[in-house]
């Protein structure tokens, strides 16, 4: 990282202790603006927040690394999770599946060579009755088939 | 995102915004407890525990600091019903927990909701701000003399264990989302090891339905042991898939039919965590006193393969397991690992019921209810389908 950039790294993460204050309890809003902002929590993002928080570095690594929707390594500017549970699975996720695939040209887990997306499996997002069901960054899409998908793909800047 | 036509005895019967606070400014706090405990209300994330009970608890304490937490961390494979009501009927909601603040004498309330749901967090805010424009949030609610109360929204960050109470608590503090050693239980140490009440958003949105139309009344649907209405979230192979409010008791035959769901091999009942229920005994009643469930109701067919639904429902446990105790964290590899055997027709019929007691042993020797009920669907199914699961070619049916 270059030093302008820590450096506007540190303002960001000042004003958002800031906005939320430096208790502990306010760890998790912090970690979700950086996410949303720079699509994961860099390793100098963490020692700040460390020092300005008073919480050990280790800690703040265990957060990030416990939930599934905040990463330390960097992600596509856009992040497409499929549901994987079980009444998307039987609407037909894994044809679904095997298009984004193709059509991208990336394994799940993996990124575009551009940046432009992320691809990952999501566990049960609540949409059963609507699925196969697909969240692009916070969007939800219902009735997802191949067709569409590729069409909701190409969409996405 | 499609909506519905809904309608149903207790829920989606009329109201409006408020009229459950006033009601509830208008009793005193022991009438609002006794109605409640005489409604016989059970928490509806599907633990089942007594809703009045919970409130006597935390409204009890000698605290000057107390919370109500809404449990909006909806998770469970199969339940969709916390989605509708915060979409279509935050209102509930929203009078539920000002009641459970005026109640138990917190003066915050917090929405834990499911990072999956953040399109929701827009609509739900300028809800509160609307809210607080009628002084229905905020300082004097309704005139009432030092009543304050105010809800924030909290978000989740994608792990299926923070719909344990623990573990939500701890998420909300800032750790990792690892359930707690209980006791001491939140009713005494909850968050910021205050007095906490963690309810299901659906026990807080029945609330100002019981406190207008009384415990009696309430107590009218439902069985003995399981009063009032549910909400049913249904998905799978049905023809009408979406949120049913039915009484409890409710046999699943009748939910079948409801749903017009045709050729039905098998019913998963309580989600991923819950029991699968065979053909057989489909004259079983939802209650929880018999076939006990969060809402969630997954719909098989005759053509589904159900290795590869316990595979799916095992894989999803090795995911969400927080991995903090041993149980948990080693047992559901062994069981998918133990699913894949049956799968490639390499296993021994040994070695299949020594995982079925290390199922068992799982139940008991977890820490939080993941590990202790992520069992219950490995157990069930392959004891309700033995015959075609262990039919020397991987579970397929001829499909």
């Amino acid at each position: 990282m270059l030093v302008l950039e820590k450096n506007a790294m540190t303002e960001e993460i000042e004003k958002l202790v800031l906005k939320y204050g430096n208790n502990r309890s306010s760890l998790l809003p912090i970690l979700q603006d950086l996410q949303k902002e720079h699509k994961y929590i860099p390793d100098f993002a963490q020692q700040e927040i460390a020092r300005l928080m008073n919480i050990h570095p280790v800690e703040i690594y265990g957060v990030i690394t416990f939930y599934s929707f905040l990463n330390t390594q960097p992600k596509g500017r856009n992040i497409v999770r499929l549901c994987q549970t079980i009444t998307c699975d039987l609407a037909g996720k894994k044809s679904v599946a095997k298009t984004i695939e193709r059509e991208l040209g990336i394994k799940f887990g993996e990124t575009t060579k551009d940046g432009r997306i992320t691809l990952e499996y999501a566990n049960c997002i609540g949409m059963c009755d609507q699925g196969p069901a697909l969240l692009i960054n916070e969007r939800v899409y219902t009735k997802v088939n191949s067709e569409k998908a590729v069409k909701i793909l190409s969409e996405v800047k | 995102m499609e909506k519905n036509l809904r309608n149903g005895p207790v829920l989606f019967s009329n109201f409006t915004r408020g009229e459950g606070i006033k009601k509830a400014l208008s009793l005193s706090r022991e009438d609002i407890l006794f109605e409640i405990r005489d409604s016989k209300l059970k928490g509806r994330g599907g633990a089942g525990f007594p809703t009045a009970t919970k409130w006597t608890l935390v409204s009890a304490a000698n605290s000057p600091e107390k919370y109500v937490i809404c449990n909006a961390d909806e998770g469970e494979p199969g339940t969709f019903k916390d989605r509708v009501l915060l979409l279509e009927y935050p209102e509930l909601v929203f009078d539920g927990m000002v009641i459970a603040g005026y109640t138990i004498g917190a003066n915050l309330g917090i929405i834990y909701l499911r990072g999956e749901y953040e399109y929701m967090k827009k609509s739900l805010e300028d809800y509160i701000e609307a809210m607080k424009k009628e002084n229905l949030l905020g300082k004097n609610i309704l005139g009432k003399k030092d009543f304050n109360f105010d809800i924030i929204i909290r978000m989740g960050s994608g792990a299926y264990v923070c719909g344990e109470e623990t573990a939500l608590i701890e998420s909300l503090e800032g750790h990792r989302g690892e359930a707690r050693n209980r006791p001491p239980f939140p009713v005494s140490t909850g968050f910021m090891n205050k007095p906490t009440t963690v309810n299901n958003v659906e026990t807080l949105a029945s609330i100002p339905h019981i406190l207008l139309k009384g415990g009696e009344w309430f107590r009218k649907h439902g069985t003995d042991k399981s009063t009032g209405s549910k909400l049913f979230s249904v998905s799978g192979d049905c023809d009408k898939p979406g949120v049913y409010e039915l009484p409890w008791g409710t046999t699943i035959n009748q939910l079948l039919n409801l749903v017009n769901a045709k050729n039905t091999k098998a019913v998963q009942v309580g989600g991923a965590s819950g029991t699968c229920i065979p053909k057989s005994q489909f004259d079983r009643s939802l209650a929880y006193e018999d076939a006990a469930t969060g809402g969630s109701i997954i719909i098989f067919n005759e053509s589904r393969n159900m290795l590869h639904v316990l595979k799916n429902f095992m894989e999803f446990f090795v995911e969400e397991s927080c991995g903090q105790c041993t149980p948990c964290r080693i047992g559901n590899v062994k069981l998918l690992e133990g699913v894949e055997m049956v799968e490639s027709n390499n296993f021994t019929f040994s070695y299949i019921n020594k995982l079925k007691d290390l199922g068992k042993t799982m139940q008991v020797a977890s820490k939080c209810g993941l590990g202790q009920s992520s069992p219950n669907s490995f157990i069930s199914i392959l004891e309700n389908f033995s015959e075609e699961i262990f039919n020397g070619n991987g579970g397929n049916n001829g499909n």
